[in-house]
């Protein structure tokens, strides 16, 4: 599943995961995204890089924002976009997922932004994609969230270069979070040891070692003296026991408030996925609070989505 | 110039030959915005900016995006970001690059340079002019003109000491 994502030469070919994505690679997306924030206070640029290109954003499952951040760095990269929402047109048609590419591909799409609610979905894609279409993985299933993983390092790294000094927190359902596995793979890669995890017992990873994680319950001991602490969007219907008590609860014990953050450093920088649970996993004093980079991620992701697809098309020849 | 393996040729003297022929223009243009082509332009235009002592910042464009030949060779290897911190709407505007030869680098740099507004002229500064131009530009002002084999490549290195050889 990882090395279908590489081309001959070791370059990008497909983004499916961080999972065995080699560091150099992850480094020369971060550097490339770097070249694509915008200067404070200017407006963003538009560059040529993919003008006569087709990009879809082929969405099987909805995610408003990130296929904003996707439509929006594919046309700062001159690319023309379409947005497909697959989950309510063609298979409402019983079309398979497959057709559906294929079916784009002839129109002349050249990248694909799948996101899709099964598991290795954005692989079995790549493993069928034409060999001048390139797929990169907007999320599938509890599997892999590559962008969201690269976007959260790379704002990592703009505050907190050094990786392998770091103490990162993960506050949540981590066990069915692709957001949470993607992130911790990168971390690793760029050499962080120090990652903790940390939820009601149920959310935790089965096996954490695997993961390379320290897990537990005790949001006090696992949070002292992080430098990041990052919040995952909790499903209520997750939360146990009776709805509001269940998430009251929940919020005193492992919410992103100021008195559970304050075991951690007084500087560590608090982080979400988004869209944020305002009250459940986050107080919205702390999301929009000093610490946070929340909005910074958001803005981010456009500049790692533009590195991404830059790259790949570099790499690619173009169609015809 | 002779045709050893290895000719170094003399930094300093170039780039006072560029600043003698851009002195009359600063004068008269104060205002002038000096930006420097990524990697070894911005060499150039650092040391021409401090010695000017130009008010308004020094820029630098990283033109990777703009290359004519990302479909066939893909995205180079990063350099750094652009920075144009100063505006440059109706101002002259000094491009500053280290060689200038087939005129592709300027090509993309005034694409580029255009996406952040529109200067009243831009004027091309070139540490070396090495001729075998493929588009149509000349500049207006040249600290070395060399003609030599299409075959040998002129490299800047720096920044700190400028070495500027051939091979």
């Amino acid at each position: 599943m990882t090395a279908i994502q590489l081309d001959d030469q070791g370059g990008l070919r497909h983004l499916i995961t961080t999972q065995g994505l080699p560091r150099a690679l992850i480094e020369q997306i971060l550097d490339t995204a770097e070249s694509f924030v915008p200067d404070p206070g200017a407006p963003p640029r538009k560059v040529p890089l993919l003008r006569g290109r087709t990009v879809f954003n082929l969405f099987f499952e909805n995610s408003t924002r990130t296929r904003t951040t996707f439509e929006l760095a594919a046309k700062r990269l001159s690319a023309d976009v379409i947005n497909m929402d697959v989950a309510h047109s063609s298979r409402a048609k019983g079309e398979d997922d497959l057709d559906t590419l294929f079916t784009l591909q002839a129109m002349g799409g050249s990248i694909f932004a799948i996101r899709h609610p099964e598991n290795g979905a954005a692989a079995r894609f790549a493993a069928h994609a034409a060999d001048d279409v390139a797929i990169i993985n907007a999320g599938d299933g509890s599997h892999a969230h590559p962008t969201q993983a690269l976007l959260d390092v790379f704002t990592i790294r703009r505050h907190r270069p050094d990786f392998a000094n770091l103490a990162v927190a993960i506050v949540g359902d981590v066990r069915h979070s692709r957001v949470a596995h993607s992130t911790i793979q990168a971390l690793r890669t760029l050499g962080t040891r120090d990652i903790r995890v940390v939820g009601p017992e149920r959310f935790l990873p089965p096996d954490p070692a695997a993961l390379g994680v320290t897990a537990g319950t005790d949001c006090a001991a696992l949070l002292r003296d992080a430098d990041v602490v990052m919040g995952l969007r909790i499903q209520r219907e997750r939360i146990d026991g009776d709805a509001l008590e269940g998430v009251s609860d929940y919020h005193h014990r492992f919410g992103l408030t100021p008195a559970n953050l304050a075991h951690a450093r007084p500087d560590a920088l608090v982080m979400h996925p988004g869209p944020i649970n305002r009250g459940v996993e986050i107080d919205a004093d702390v999301a929009y609070g000093r610490q946070s980079v929340i909005l910074e991620q958001v803005r981010n992701g456009i500049a790692v989505r533009m590195a991404v697809m830059a790259i790949i098309a570099g790499n690619r020849q173009p169609r015809g | 110039m002779n045709d050893d393996a290895h000719d170094t040729f003399d930094v300093d003297a170039a780039i006072a030959a560029l600043r003698a022929q851009l002195a009359p223009r600063i004068a008269t243009t104060p205002d002038a915005v000096l930006v420097g082509i990524e990697t070894g332009g911005a060499w150039i235009a650092s040391r021409l900016h401090a010695e000017f002592g130009l008010a308004a910042p020094l820029c630098t464009l990283n033109i990777s995006f703009y290359r004519d030949d990302f479909s066939t060779i893909g995205l180079h290897p990063s350099v750094g970001p652009s920075h144009i911190p100063a505006e440059i709407d109706g101002k002259t505007v000094i491009l500053v690059d280290d060689v200038l030869y087939t005129g592709r680098t300027v090509r993309a740099a005034l694409n580029e340079l255009f996406d952040y507004g529109r200067p009243a002229a831009v004027r091309l500064a070139v540490l070396v002019d090495r001729g075998a131009r493929e588009l149509p530009f000349a500049p207006d002002a040249v600290g070395l003109k060399l003609d030599i084999a299409t075959n040998r490549r002129i490299k800047l290195t720096g920044p700190d000491p400028l070495r500027l050889t051939m091979q």
